[in-house]
């Protein structure tokens, strides 16, 4: 990734009409992305397919794996080699991923999942939209970690979150999850890829002083600098909880200095990682929170309530995880009623009801299809 | 009376391999009469005397006793989940084709719970070297039967004899179409080491299996509860056939049915590296 992004046969700057998983593929081009392994799954085909086609024109490498599994642990290969990669999925593949999403809290070891949602459980229906894989995004690896997820509700959004989830999973060395969903990932739409100097890559920080000192899981930060394989600083990573050396270890202090370093890192973060829009907020009575394809719905809503007198306002969160809880408990100082609106049984709803004082009540839609304004409307009305 | 003099200089805390062995991890936490020792011993032999740099071998363990091996050796080294260190060796290969990336595990990582990724791996004849030491049992687990466990044979959840038949490795490796194929014992020291040597200069898939003592487990309930046992066994019904069929080389673990050795399989075939050339000519990023 020496190589300009002017020099590589990248998306160009300009305007476009394009598919959200293109997007979402081109975009993980421009971030840097060297290494695809997935597994076919519908509804985030395109994505593999488009990179099939990308990475090699680029000499980049793309892969079809046995399974998900196998998919989710190439990647962190790749990434321990030093390089970008990724993987996309949809709720079957993704629940296959979970054992790696853990490997890679722990070894430290950047990466980005796209989980195009489908209607589940299990198979459910592959082609239709779903939003029931946000508690799985934050909690589906046993033990302690955090990660990050974000959701597109745009073709925009989906390219501009990809390059972000890049960004942030090199910057903390985490797993990082672009959490989109069936309606987002196949909904065509505008695209503007802004100039390149606009766009902000960011690469892992690397170690490059002598290797006796060189501590991989060093507690003095809580991102300890990286070294690849074959960088010559014979690293050792392991699954089991390792102390400062990287080295197994059953001791109480390595333990917790371990398992708090890797929650801090993002908790601590979390106010940079935050991001979220605010619709019609100043003087909103009734809050739609929402994410995905929901917000798109939601805001049409929230538009025929003011026209009807209501003070309905909405937020959207692009973050899902680490939860926004300082926009999402302002929102609660000022309004009546908090509605959370989101295509599964109530999930995004726990930790709205965390943060907020006001009531709070769920909007859910049958798994599978996309709530229609009207829907939405209804639950707004019913709740002044 | 004979006087026993103990010869002192000759007893030395160090060894001319420490260099490639993370001695501050020792003492290990194989089992007396274990053979991974044996197995960690011929591997540090076949990176010391491979023309590859050190700092470009690469050794990638998944879970189990054989799993522990990452941690002693003093290269660049990935203690995996289970299963799965070959999709990780595959991920690491084919972006950095310049390493040398040789998975040692177990049975039951490789070939139990990791099948998929091992058929899969050798098929696509991705360029790594898998050095699978077969125990025949879950050792660290506590002696469970897996996939690799004889016919009849007990253990822990084969109270009544395993009523399973275990693969042939070397055969679904052959099949598969591997280009280098072996299987040695822990007893064929200098054997192993030339093989995991020859396997470090294959392009494509290297394969052995290395048949392992495992007296704390598989021996304790077997009959077999001293390291002796198997190294007797080993002597008494081991043959080296290196152009065996491998339609008849299932072990059986069972005396005066032959374990058969060799390095069975030697042919050259395009690795995915080669193959992933092609694409990239095709895409038109190589001329």
């Amino acid at each position: 990734m020496d190589q300009k992004l002017e020099e590589l046969k990248l998306l160009k700057p300009g305007t476009y009409f394009m598919m959200g998983n293109i997007a979402c593929a081109e975009a993980a081009l421009i971030a840097g992305c060297e290494f695809y392994a997935g597994y076919p799954i519908t509804p985030s085909n395109e994505i593999a397919e488009h990179m099939s086609r990308r990475m090699p024109e680029l000499g980049r490498h793309f892969i079809q794996m046995e399974d998900e599994i196998a998919s989710a642990v190439a990647i962190l290969g790749a990434s321990a080699a030093g390089v970008k990669a990724m993987t996309a999925t949809s709720g079957p593949g993704f629940s296959l991923m979970m054992e790696s999403i853990g490997l890679a809290a722990m070894l430290e070891l950047p990466c980005v999942i796209v989980d195009v949602q489908r209607a589940g459980p299990s198979t459910g229906i592959p082609t239709f939209v779903g939003q029931g894989d946000v508690m799985q995004a934050r909690w589906g690896s046993h033990g302690d970690y955090e990660l990050v997820a974000y959701a597109p509700s745009s073709v925009q959004e989906f390219f501009d979150l990809t390059i972000e989830a890049f960004n942030t999973s090199e910057l903390l060395r985490i797993p990082v999850i672009v959490l989109a969903d069936e309606v987002v990932g196949h909904m065509y739409g505008k695209l503007v890829v802004p100039e390149y100097s606009k766009i902000n890559i960011v690469n892992r920080k690397k170690y490059t002083g002598p290797r006796e000192k060189y501590l991989p899981y060093s507690c003095e930060t809580l991102v300890p600098p990286f070294v690849a394989a074959g960088d010559g600083y014979r690293i050792h990573m392991t699954g089991l909880t390792h102390d400062e050396r990287g080295y197994p270890s059953l001791e109480i202090d390595d333990s917790r200095k371990l398992i708090e370093r890797l929650v801090m890192k993002v908790r601590k973060n979390a106010k940079n990682l935050w991001k979220y829009e605010s619709y019609f907020m100043d003087d909103a009575d009734v809050v739609v929170i929402t994410f995905g394809v929901t917000a798109r719905s939601s805001l049409e809503a929230v538009k025929r309530a003011r026209a009807e007198g209501i003070k309905a306002g909405m937020l959207k969160l692009l973050t899902i995880w680490p939860f926004p809880e300082d926009p999402v408990r302002i929102a609660g100082e000022y309004a009546k009623r908090i509605l959370v609106a989101e295509i599964n049984m109530g999930q995004l709803i726990h930790p709205v009801k965390e943060v907020v004082r006001c009531p709070v009540v769920g909007i859910n839609y049958p798994v599978g299809y996309a709530p229609p304004p009207e829907y939405i409307l209804d639950g707004i009305r019913a709740s002044v | 009376m004979v006087e026993v003099q103990v010869l002192r200089e000759v007893v030395s805390s160090e060894s001319p391999r420490d260099d490639l062995i993370r001695r501050e991890r020792f003492p290990h936490i194989w089992c007396p009469g274990c053979g991974l020792g044996t197995v960690l011993k011929c591997y540090v032999e076949a990176i010391a005397s491979s023309d590859i740099p050190r700092d470009k071998h690469v050794i990638v363990s998944g879970i189990g006793c054989s799993g522990r091996m990452a941690g002693y050796v003093n290269i660049d080294s990935y203690h995996v989940t289970h299963g799965r260190p070959i999709a990780f060796a595959e991920g690491m290969k084919i972006v950095r084709p310049d390493l040398e990336v040789t998975v040692i595990s177990g049975d039951g990582d490789l070939v139990t719970i990791g099948g998929n990724h091992f058929i899969h791996a050798i098929r696509r004849n991705v360029d790594i070297n898998v050095f699978l030491v077969n125990n025949f049992i879950y050792g660290m687990t506590g002696n469970q039967y897996g996939s690799t466990t004889p016919l009849g044979a007990r253990s822990s959840t084969s109270p009544y004899g395993c009523p399973e038949y275990p693969f042939n490795l070397p055969l679904l490796a052959a099949a598969l179409g591997a280009p280098f194929v072996a299987r040695w014992t822990t007893l064929h020291v200098r054997q192993l080491a030339e093989a995991m040597k020859k396997a470090m200069k294959v392009k494509g898939f290297a394969f052995i299996e290395i048949i392992s003592p495992c007296p704390v487990g598989f021996g304790s309930y077997n009959e077999m509860r001293e390291g002796m046992d198997f190294i007797k066994f080993f002597l008494e019904n081991c043959i080296v056939d290196h152009n065996a069929d491998l339609n008849k080389v299932a072990i059986s673990m069972r005396p005066g049915d032959p374990i058969i050795l060799g390095n069975f399989v030697e042919r050259e075939a395009p690795t995915y590296h080669d193959l992933e050339r092609e694409v990239f000519r095709k895409a038109g990023w190589l001329k």
